[in-house]
């Protein structure tokens, strides 16, 4: 694989100018939209200027890590969040690097085990000495790594909604943290469908306990609804049949879904075969994004509603350029999800960071990210003082062909990873 | 409890649920049924049986987009061809495993459960190699959606009552095989005494062989069948496995009624306990009560007397 190459190129390059050379040809090898032509947007300064603490950069380049699972059951998932930064990485590439230096990247496999994604991130930091690294999709791989991020102080960009209720220096959230996805769905609910019942049905894991927390808290109190049930099953579950003969008894105005992963499939599958028809019982499925629907099968969950800050289907000039460079890059039945556009947006932020900071030193670029703002294709996303984006939220309806029509899209909302009387 | 319900609205909740339990019970059957067969009859703990079954689901997914690519007319009907084409490669699969791996290690049963597993952890990365690390959304004909409304408020799924009519099928089509057949005497005599079934004529080696094709070869045809209710991914097949290994323990390893009165057994307590506790709660429960059934009777449900 080239990217292995390219590992060890960073290892033993010298700096004498020959081997420089072959590095940047070698790059330009593996990602070939490259330009060597492009104009050099800034005058590289020395590296001792914007490397005092003896991360990985030299005079023409600097090494990042990409930490996602791309073998065991998350791979699914995460396989589409290495797509979006990668794509991400080829295009600053392509238009100068940051700070006049090319990205390298080094990619470990964090194998959908939580011990491995802290060893992983250690080698990235104390070994690889990565100026930054994209990775985790589940709240449990983060929690695994977040202690190795902090004590070896490195900055890692973390790509997927969640349930918030954290903070750190040396982390960028650029997913939504749960209080602005469940709270614009649940309002937009009690207003447009004036819905007072909620029947909640969630996988066994932080993230959709502490969602449905704060749901429940929001349709008791701000709603003056209320939930009717709420069931959780062990991840992986297949068999569904009980619970979908309690919400037919309950009856409930909205079914709430935040199971993930594989038990989707057999979810929606199951409910359409016991005969819940998703044009007249309104569902949320928090979790699933164009991405799961490929699986799940579109005839299988049309007509169920979702709210995620990204869909594919957005009609801005934004994002019709980053659905067509995406495709070109990654194949043209290639679909896009929220985390993945979410993780293309995390190699800007950065670079915008070290630009504002003229340094690849992880402290100043903590301190300089807050107020960077970014054109992504969402939409403009600004970096709040808590590390996370204020970015709009949408909700959306999938469509028999998989993807999703938006019927709501709200003001920008303000990322409150710590929501107050919701604990 | 009656709460604000009718009876009528109670009623139909009940026979649905009764038919969840019945649906639960065939699925148990049938993901079991396969691993029963080879643990049973020749001892050996085949922890790729998840793979094999995936291998079947995958086969079907290849089937459908064949057939809606080139046989879009018959594309109500092909399940039925997935279904045996599943078995045969899932068997033929299985009996090159045998042939390569299982048979060195006939006798050290520690040895198969580490190699079996090695072989699962290499088709799962294989699948996901060939057909990518995403799920596949596997399409169904019309007429298998949906449910079948037996009155104005019980619907039944129509996928259930498939996969209730195909396991009894494929019991009955084992029983005959196991109980009627000679084959079926060459395995019972290798199981009650390898030596003297040898001796007596019987190629233990080659009915080993088939046992082992025969059992996954179902595997296959559960995973066929799982397309209607699950998900096809290189992993899915993990979501199966500790459920079928806990209706074959608990059954009683050498006995196929055992597998059944086992799966019927769990498949009921989980589904009722589902229907008034949360689902974690139900899966607590049942293992909790299973642990404590092993305690009593360490054999499971049901045994063979055999002289050692």
């Amino acid at each position: 694989m080239s990217l292995l190459s390219e590992e060890k190129d960073v290892s033993d390059s010298k700096n004498d100018l020959n081997s420089s050379r072959r590095q940047i040809l070698k790059g330009m090898a593996a990602l070939p939209a490259v330009g060597l032509m492009a104009p050099r947007a800034y005058a590289a300064a020395a590296t001792s200027a914007v490397n005092t603490t003896g991360l990985a950069v030299t005079d023409t380049t600097v090494t990042v890590g990409i930490l996602h699972s791309i073998t065991g059951t998350m791979a699914i998932s995460e396989i589409g969040a290495v797509e979006g930064e990668k794509l991400a990485i080829e295009q600053i590439n392509a238009a100068g690097g940051v700070l006049g230096r090319q990205i390298k990247i080094i990619q470990e496999d964090g194998a959908s085990d939580w011990p491995t994604f802290a060893e992983k991130a250690k080698k990235l930091l104390v070994v690889d000495k990565c100026a930054s690294v994209y990775g985790c999709f589940t709240s449990a791989s983060r929690k695994a790594v977040l202690p190795v991020f902090e004590q070896y102080n490195g900055m890692l960009y973390y790509p997927t909604f969640y349930e918030g209720l954290e903070q750190s220096k040396n982390v960028i959230y650029t997913g939504q943290e749960a209080t602005q996805q469940t709270l614009a769905v649940l309002n937009w609910l009690g207003k447009e469908k004036h819905a007072k019942t909620f029947y909640f049905i969630g996988s066994d894991y932080i993230w959709p306990r502490t969602s449905n927390k704060i749901a429940r808290k929001h349709i008791e109190t701000a709603l003056g609804g209320s939930v009717v049930g709420e069931d959780y099953f062990p991840l992986g579950s297949t068999q569904f049949a009980s619970v979908i003969n309690k919400i037919k008894l309950k009856k409930p105005d909205v079914i709430f879904s935040t199971v993930v992963g594989g038990s989707n499939v057999s979810l929606y599958k199951q409910m359409k075969a016991a005969g819940i028809d998703l044009s007249k019982q309104l569902l949320i499925a928090l979790a699933v994004t164009e991405d799961e629907t490929k699986g799940i099968g579109a005839e299988n969950i049309a007509g169920a509603y979702t709210c995620m800050k990204y869909f594919q289907s957005i009609d801005t000039p934004e994002n019709k350029t980053f659905v067509a460079a995406y495709k070109k890059m990654w194949g043209a039945d290639a679909v896009i999800g929220d985390p993945q556009q979410a993780a293309y947006e995390s190699p800007f932020l950065w670079k915008a960071a070290c630009e504002k900071a003229g340094s690849f030193d992880i402290d100043k670029i903590a301190a300089a990210s807050p107020g960077i703002t970014m054109a992504a294709p969402e939409g403009e996303v600004k970096i709040h003082p808590n590390h996370h984006l204020w970015s709009k939220s949408r909700v959306a309806r999938a469509k028999l062909d998989g993807q999703f029509e938006i019927v709501y899209t709200s003001e920008l909302i303000e990322p409150n990873p710590f929501p107050k009387g919701y604990q | 409890m009656l709460g604000g319900y009718t009876f009528t609205d109670l009623g139909s909740i009940f026979v649905m649920q009764g038919f969840a339990g019945l649906i639960l019970f065939s699925v148990f059957v049938l993901m079991a049924l396969g691993l029963a067969i080879i643990f049973g009859q020749m001892g050996v703990i085949n922890m790729a049986h998840g793979e094999f079954m995936i291998l079947g689901a995958y086969v079907t997914y290849l089937t459908s987009t064949f057939f809606q690519a080139h046989l879009p007319g018959l594309f109500s009907i092909y399940f039925f061809v997935a279904i045996v084409l599943a078995f045969i490669a899932s068997g033929i699969m299985g009996l090159i495993v045998e042939y390569v791996l299982i048979r060195h290690l006939y006798n050290r049963p520690l040895d198969t459960l580490l190699a079996t597993w090695g072989l699962s952890l290499i088709l799962q990365q294989a699948y996901r190699t060939i057909f990518g690390a995403r799920e596949v959304g596997v399409e169904l004909p019309q007429w298998m959606l949906g449910s079948w409304h037996a009155t104005e408020s019980i619907e039944i799924p129509i996928n259930g009552m498939i996969i209730m009519a195909l396991t009894i099928l494929i019991t009955i089509g084992v029983g005959f095989l196991m109980y009627k057949s000679r084959w079926g005497k060459n395995v019972r005599a290798v199981v009650q005494n390898r030596a003297i079934a040898g001796a007596v004529g019987i190629d233990t080696e080659k009915v080993d062989r088939y046992t082992f094709g025969i059992g996954c070869g179902i595997a296959g045809i559960a995973g066929a069948a799982f397309t209607m209710i699950g998900s096809t991914g290189p992993t899915s097949g993990q979501l199966y496995i500790v459920n079928a290994f806990l209706i074959v323990v608990f059954g009683g390893a050498q006995s196929l009624l055992g597998t059944i009165a086992s799966a019927f057994t769990i498949s009921q307590t989980q589904s009722t306990l589902e229907f008034f506790l949360s689902g974690s709660m139900a899966a607590v429960i049942t293992l909790l009560a299973v642990v404590g059934l092993l305690m009593l009777r360490p054999q499971g449900l049901f045994t063979l007397k055999v002289r050692r």
